[in-house]
């Protein structure tokens, strides 16, 4: 569990990531979409921070602006306690061994003819982190680790079905005895009854190896399972940023309430009418002033519409961005 | 009680494929009332969308082929109708809504030339008539700007508004029944409950009865009032919807449940994956997964019974 005194393994600070719009015959600039606009977070030692959000929330560009990925447009990232943010390619290297991820989708993101064994094991022969010879048996441990038989190193992705295909990123994420894995919606494409061995394949790696997570996902019920704490992102900031348990017994933010609301509950006892939150999430390239939430927030007042509310600290731990709380 | 709208007998559809023959949908019957909502539950590969495929007679021929069974809707045998015939039927009496509106929208024709295309087709309406319906429709739906909309082409809308337009489409004509196929699953969380409020209202105004095929355990208890639940293209179970949650029978079902992430506790996986349709195992398909499974399930066919009233399953062990 988290604790204020462990170091944090990953901090972040104020991460903006934009991107340019371009348009016409030069392509000239016309604006900038702000997909990560002031994000700030820390991930302790064995701890998992969720992160979720509808499309387009920025999410998935805070886990890859993390990783550098993506470069970020202003911001601190530290890993470790190490300002990584404007490190060059080659400074960078030692610490992308620290640092891994897992994508959703576990049909694009293998290649499709790298026999498995290879796959799992690229990350070692890229950062030479065991000799060649050893390089076999480590593969196979990590086979072992994640639930495969080493038999199956020598298949192909397509021989694999698509909770296989999620183990084999999970043992690639490992391979280099990482401190801190993004997964980015890491079992959403998985059925439920596969998502439930790889979460708890997850969550035991953790308990063993004391990895960090950064949790992505738009599936509520997941997040609540597998973090520590939760931050919810709307247009690119975050709105609420608190523990699992004060999350979804008391959320403070009118997003967070909405989206709570939104769940669809699998017990038929617990039907009931519902506010449903109108309207669509505003575009990005154009978001709506002051809180971005306020064209679909029930509770907006004027000071809503023009001033930006910051992250404030409501309760120990709670942090809720909304000038009505 | 009135004779049900809607009687699947026996269905088998399969596909002709390199790796052998799929049984896709091996002799599922069920019933459908007036005005009910039916939920057809199950993980990838489970057989509910071909189900729902070939009622519409939409399964391509080759690779796949209903090789058996009957569906009568009312006095009609739907897999007696020659194409003609059929067309009639699609969009008038039975329609259908789809997972990915944007791939099955035509991008290039716009928004209300799309819904008022069934409008001409089915009741003869005039082109223009069709287009002044079609802003109506949109407007039910709940699309502001109507008549701005129905000019506009797929991409212009955002995905909650090209559901909405598919709804308004497959609602056009007042169908009897209406087939939705995981019909929020590509959407977020907020837009999904916008959607299932709207196809719940509409349902209830128009007494359309609805098949709802969905993955999500939680889809169906807030939309369903029966629900089937399926597993390598055979029904295993099926009850009423607070029966099945209250009382889930087959193992099958209840590793469902426990499935679902609720809260911290360790989530119960099911074991191993589901089977190869091509080579399914002899008896119950889920033996290999199953805590239960003796060798008896792994030799026989399993009867499908009344348990308790109203409530069946295809298990020997409840």
């Amino acid at each position: 569990m988290s604790s204020v005194s462990m170091p944090s393994v990953l901090e972040v600070e104020d991460l903006k990531t934009y991107f340019p719009v371009r348009r016409g015959l030069l392509r000239r600039i016309v604006g900038h979409v702000h997909a990560v606009d002031g994000v700030s977070f820390a991930i302790g030692a064995g701890e998992t921070l969720g992160l979720v959000g509808e499309s387009g929330c920025g999410k998935t560009t805070v886990g890859r602006s993390v990783l550098r990925l993506i470069e970020p447009t202003a911001g601190v990232i530290r890993l470790a306690g190490r300002d990584i943010t404007r490190l060059g390619r080659a400074e960078l290297r030692p610490f992308r061994r620290e640092m891994q991820i897992i994508f959703q989708d576990p049909f694009s993101s293998l290649n499709p003819r790298m026999r498995a064994g290879d796959i799992v094991g690229e990350p070692l022969k890229v950062h030479r982190a065991v000799p060649a010879a050893e390089r076999r048996d480590r593969v196979a441990a990590l086979f072992a680790r994640v639930g495969l038989s080493k038999a199956q190193m020598d298949n192909y992705p397509h021989q694999f079905s698509g909770g296989q295909r999620q183990r084999i990123g999970v043992a690639r994420a490992l391979a280099l005895n990482p401190k801190l894995i993004v997964g980015d919606e890491p079992v959403s494409a998985l059925d439920v009854s596969i998502q439930a061995q790889v979460i708890n394949l997850l969550t035991d790696l953790q308990r063993e190896l004391g990895l960090s997570y950064l949790f992505i996902s738009h599936n509520l019920a997941v997040v609540e399972h597998i973090s520590h704490r939760i931050a919810v992102m709307y247009l690119g900031r975050i709105v609420e940023h608190t523990d699992r348990e004060t999350l979804f017994r008391k959320p403070l933010h009118p997003y967070t309430e909405a989206l709570l609301a939104a769940v669809p509950v699998p017990d038929p006892a617990a039907r009931r009418v519902k506010r449903v939150l109108q309207g669509d999430v505003p575009s990005p390239l154009h978001p709506p002033a002051g809180c971005h939430f306020h064209t679909r927030c029930p509770y907006a007042e004027a000071r809503c519409r023009s001033e930006t509310p910051q992250l404030r600290e409501i309760e120990p731990g709670h942090h809720v961005a909304c000038h009505l709380r | 009680m009135s004779p049900p709208l809607l009687v699947v007998e026996n269905l088998q559809t399969r596909f002709y494929t390199r790796a052998g023959v799929v049984k896709a949908v091996d002799g599922v019957s069920f019933t459908l009332g007036r005005s009910e909502t039916l939920a057809i539950v199950g993980e990838s590969g489970c057989g509910k969308s071909v189900t729902a495929l070939s009622l519409m007679r939409l399964v391509a021929d080759p690779p796949g082929r209903i090789v058996g069974g009957s569906v009568r809707l009312e006095d009609t045998e739907l897999l007696a109708l020659d194409e003609t015939a059929m067309r009639r039927v699609r969009g008038k009496l039975v329609s259908m809504i789809f997972q990915e509106p944007m791939t099955s929208l035509n991008p290039v024709m716009t928004i209300g030339r799309q819904i008022g295309e069934s409008l001409v087709l089915h009741e003869g309406l005039s082109r223009r008539a069709a287009l002044a319906r079609s802003v109506e429709l949109l407007q039910i739906v709940g699309i502001s700007e109507p008549a701005q909309r129905a000019r506009e082409y797929p991409h212009q809308l955002s995905g909650g508004m090209r559901q909405r337009a598919m709804i308004a489409m497959a609602l056009a004509c007042r169908p009897r029944v209406l087939i939705a196929d995981e019909p929020t699953s590509a959407l977020d969380v907020t837009i999904q409950a916008q959607i299932l409020e709207l196809i719940g209202r509409l349902q209830r105004e128009l007494g359309t009865a609805m098949i709802m095929i969905t993955h999500d355990l939680g889809v169906v208890a807030e939309t369903a009032e029966r629900v089937i639940v399926m597993y390598a293209g055979r029904k295993v179970e099926e009850a009423s919807v607070g029966e099945l949650f209250a009382r889930p029978l087959h193992p099958y079902t209840r590793g469902l449940m426990k499935s679902i992430p609720r809260g911290a506790a360790r989530l119960q996986e099911i074991p191993g994956m589901v089977p190869a349709l091509s080579n399914l195992p002899p008896g119950c398909a889920f033996a290999p997964r199953c805590p239960q499974a003796s060798a008896k399930c792994r030799a026989m066919e399993i009867p499908y019974e009344e348990k308790q009233p109203g409530h069946w399953a295809a298990c020997l062990y409840v």
